[in-house]
């Protein structure tokens, strides 16, 4: 491959906080070459929306640059003025948020909004954003370009974040999570936007993601970034297939496999504040291989390939092989055993519009049931109804056979003991205001009345979601986004439940955590002999953690069974395309003891028409 | 006493706070220079209101010397309309002012505050009730009110602290109503629920303290204008009846004389003045350090 001159260059690049003058990034140099697009990935607080930011030359508040360079299509950003500084955005370097519905005047037309950052006639102007609008596959015609943000669905809006980046033809376009907030089939269609365009422009990308799998479908070069450095950045295939820092490798294999032929593994510990950062290499506390040597100064960059850097000592010294899993024995149903929640012909709304309709499940003790379904589908108005939470539906609902009321304050203690409700969002469902341990006797006061032993019981369920001790006395802010669920579930678990409902309960957390919260619950149900309803959109989370899946699409259940069988023989087109649309990923060998899958790279399922944007895939 | 307006004033409205475990809103508040100017001027009015009265040189109601007498015959400032000493009286005439507006405050924001979080908590027809009931009562201006009331029953401290109390009702709970409707809506609240915690603990232990920086707010800028009430509704003579010192009452009963003797007029205005635009600027300072906390209105 010749080397074209880089598009965008990092050089050295160090962002401190103000006033701490902690380095939030330091020591980071990459460059993308025209038409390339890199993935940068990292678990929150790795410090990459504020490299994302930084090529843009902007720094958030309480942040500043200090010190090293960035350039874009030779254009070195320090030293321009506000007005070049607007030009240069926008024209050179475009950015797309996460959230289009953000990114989105929700008061300026499709069609003002495309037009606004190009100059010329009118008639010019129209023409370019008729032509970039077909370009992302949507109508150019004068309807579509009068409609308001707020009139397009979440992909079509992404879609238009993706041409308006894309209007002003710039050198670099700048991507921050832009499918998180994305159903799978949108987001295939999204990141097949991308590549597309990428292409059609000879544009360089960088697409920062915590999802390794969309990375390793999209970028052709990946960089994994730790605690504010780059510890690894290499082409797609050869970092996937031959990782060299132990980082890289776990994160690999925490995320979750599709074919469940692997084991999923969190990495234990969580990511150090740019203000607490261990003195030497970074990962070291959370490293399986670090001896002394790591923890006194850190590793420097050293190239390992061709363009690929690794900042570690023990490059050459590969992980341990984790042990695979077990999985989990198939209990024979007795056939006199009665279902513990037994939905019949249940039907949900709001006031007239029904969200639900004709639900049937049967859910039995002891057994993991997941609901799959996309935005939509009235998954989580399914699991409100069962929890009391969503008052306005019919239909049967029973628990052990007793009628269940629609609202959960017309259920008995004893009910409301044994359904717990986990919520989506830690950031959402645990008061600010309380203590961890206030948090945790709330529930079990209120369905037991006063406790004597609050400390005991409060004990336990810190140490069964695997908290310390002295987490009770802390308050909800002063815990990372995994250590507030894991209190949400000590939460649930404190009333000793025996079916406990999982809203989408990782999909506000890193792959990181989400690894070793699936592997808590699976321990738990276990341990407890729990029930389990486990809400979720990600087939791989399913085929993880379920035994049994119920595919919800428009508010009906379209396939039940079995998970192996459902995915190893789907019978319905919608749970097809959605194990179509998911980013098949899959880790080469070596990393993992069960599943030697070979040694080829990913095996996107991307749409035709791509395949020649990504030579390196084709091994 | 230089905290003395914000501090307690506010955790009588509040529900307990349990802002220990990070750096509270006053705390940040603090550090803008609005705040503590706002607390200076503030306090300084506060300690001439409550320590005034005691080191008064002479009786606020004796007579010293001829009426209207110019500053230093009779005292430092002169005398009032019928001879009494104008620093004794405005020494004197705050304190009752202060209380009063307190206390028109505390009911005002405390109704108010129960009607909005009540409303945004059960919606619907009560909502609906509360909110157009409302509505009628903010049509009608505060003073005009409180006026209508005062000149039918006649001029009672009890009714005058109703009424600014009254007054005040409708604005906090539109306010108030505003903020707790995000917070209803947050999972907590729904987590409190499916474990049927009674909807009344939920109110006290899981709204109202998460919206107790707009509370801090409201009462602050609902305490700036009960005091302009309350010595706007003396100056009309529906306040303190003479020969009580007052400052409101002060202003009325001087202003014919405003070129004689100007100190009986300036003194009791500057300080009404002061007071008012030092607990406006800790008002803003709150109100400041408020956006971007998570109480409250989500950032």
């Amino acid at each position: 491959m010749s080397s074209p001159t880089p598009t965008l260059v990092v050089d050295n690049l160090k962002i401190v906080g103000v006033p701490s003058m902690a380095a939030i990034v330091e020591e980071l140099s990459l460059e993308v070459r025209p038409g390339e697009i890199l993935g940068v990935v990292g678990e929150s607080g790795s410090g990459k929306t504020t490299l994302g930011l930084a090529l843009l030359n902007y720094c958030k508040d309480g942040t500043r640059m200090g010190g090293g360079s960035v350039s874009v299509a030779g254009q070195e950003l320090a030293g321009l003025n506000w007005r070049q500084v607007r030009r240069l955005r926008g024209q050179t370097v475009a950015y797309i948020p996460q959230s289009p519905a953000s990114a989105l005047n929700p008061a300026l037309r499709i069609g003002t909004q495309l037009g606004e950052c190009l100059a010329g006639e009118p008639a010019t102007v129209l023409a370019r954003v008729r032509e970039v609008l077909r370009e992302v596959a949507l109508d150019d015609d004068d309807a579509f370009l009068a409609r308001y943000p707020h009139q397009l669905s979440g992909g079509q809006q992404q879609r238009v974040a993706i041409a308006m980046a894309f209007t002003a033809r710039p050198a670099l376009i700048v991507m921050d999570e832009p499918t998180t907030g994305l159903d799978v089939s949108t987001q295939e269609h999204v990141l097949a936007t991308v590549r597309q365009m990428c292409q059609n422009y000879d544009c360089a990308a960088v697409y920062i993601s915590h999802d390794m799998a969309v990375v390793a479908e999209l970028a052709d070069r990946i960089a994994v970034m730790y605690s504010g450095r780059i510890v690894e950045i290499g082409a797609t295939a050869e970092v996937l297939a031959n990782s060299r820092h132990p980082y890289t490798g776990r994160l690999l294999l925490a995320v979750p496999d599709l074919d469940a032929k692997r084991p999923m593994i969190g990495i234990p510990g969580h990511a150090p504040s740019p203000l607490a950062r261990p003195r030497g290499c970074a990962f070291a506390p959370r490293c399986p291989l670090a001896d002394e040597g790591c923890t006194t100064t850190a590793p420097e960059a050293t190239e390992v390939g061709p363009r690929h850097t690794v900042r570690c000592f023990k490059a050459d010294v590969p992980l341990p092989a984790v042990p695979a899993r077990k999985a989990p024995a198939r209990v024979a149903r007795d056939a006199a055993e009665r279902p513990v929640v037994q939905i019949s012909g249940l039907k949900a709304g709001y006031s007239s519009f029904t969200v639900l309709e004709d639900i049937n499940l049967d859910v039995y003790a002891g057994d993991c049931v997941a609901l799959l379904g996309e935005s939509g589908s009235g998954k989580t108005t399914l699991s409100r109804c069962i929890a009391g939470l969503h008052h306005n539906f019919s239909g049967g609902l029973t628990l052990d056979g007793e009628q269940l009321a629609a609202n959960s304050f017309k259920r008995t203690k004893e009910q409301r003991r044994r359904v717990q409700y986990i919520f989506q969002n830690p950031y959402e469902s645990l008061n600010p205001r309380r203590t961890v341990e206030d948090l945790i006797l709330q529930p079990v006061t209120a369905v037991r009345g006063k406790v004597r032993n609050g400390r005991d019981i409060v004990a336990t369920a810190l140490e069964r979601a695997s908290l310390r001790p002295d987490h009770a006395t802390r308050y909800p802010d002063q815990l990372s986004g995994g250590e507030r669920q894991r209190v949400a579930i000590a939460r649930a678990l404190a009333t000793e439940p025996e079916v406990l409902i999982c809203d989408e309960i990782t999909s506000a957390l890193d792959v990181s955590v989400q690894s070793s919260l699936v592997d808590l619950l699976r321990t738990l149900q276990a341990e407890m002999g729990l029930t389990l309803l486990f809400i979720t959109h990600n087939i791989a989370l399913v085929r993880n953690i379920a035994s049994q899946v119920a595919v919800l699409e428009r508010g009906r259940i379209v396939e039940f069974g079995e998970v192996e069988g459902v995915f190893a023989n789907p019978r319905h087109d919608y749970t097809r395309s959605l194990m179509a649309a998911t980013p098949n990923f899959q880790l080469a060998g070596g990393l993992h003891e069960v599943g030697a899958t070979g040694t080829d790279g990913p095996q996107g399922d991307g749409p035709q028409g791509t395949g020649g944007l990504l030579p390196l895939r084709s091994l | 006493m230089s905290n003395g307006v914000a501090t307690p004033a506010v955790h009588l409205a509040t529900a307990p706070p349990r802002t220990r475990h990070k750096q509270g809103l006053f705390r940040r508040a603090l550090k803008s220079r609005r705040t503590v100017i706002g607390l200076v001027l503030s306090g300084l009015v506060l300690g001439v209101a409550f320590l005034g009265p005691l080191v008064t040189p002479h009786s606020p109601t004796v007579f010293v010397a001829a009426p209207f007498s110019p500053a230093g015959i009779g005292g430092p400032f002169g005398t009032d309309n019928l001879g009494r000493d104008v620093l004794s009286r405005f020494l004197a005439g705050g304190q009752t002012l202060m209380i009063l507006a307190l206390l028109g405050t505390v009911i005002g924001v405390g109704l108010g505050a129960v009607v909005g979080v009540v409303a945004a908590y059960r919606r619907g027809w009560l909502d609906e009730v509360l909110m157009r009931t409302g509505d009628v009562a903010l049509a009608f201006p505060q003073i005009v009110l409180a006026l209508l009331f005062l000149s039918i029953i006649g001029p009672q401290l009890w009714l005058l602290v109703l009424m600014v109390g009254v007054g005040h009702m409708p604005r906090v709970a539109r306010v108030v109503r505003g903020a707790a409707m995000s917070v209803v809506e947050r999972d907590f609240v729904k987590a409190a629920e499916s474990v049927g915690i009674p909807r009344w603990k939920i109110v006290i232990g899981e709204i109202v303290p998460n919206i107790s920086s707009t509370l801090a707010v409201e009462f602050g800028l609902r305490l700036t204008y009960s005091i302009g009430l309350v010595a706007g509704l003396s100056f009309l003579g529906l306040g303190m009846q003479p020969p009580a010192a007052d400052w409101g009452l002060m202003i009325n009963e001087n202003r014919i004389a405003l070129t004689v003797s100007p100190w009986s007029v300036v003194l009791p205005v500057l300080a009404i003045a002061v007071l008012t635009v030092g607990t406006n600027l800790v008002t803003d300072g709150l109100a400041k350090a408020a956006i971007g906390s998570d109480e409250g209105v989500t950032a």
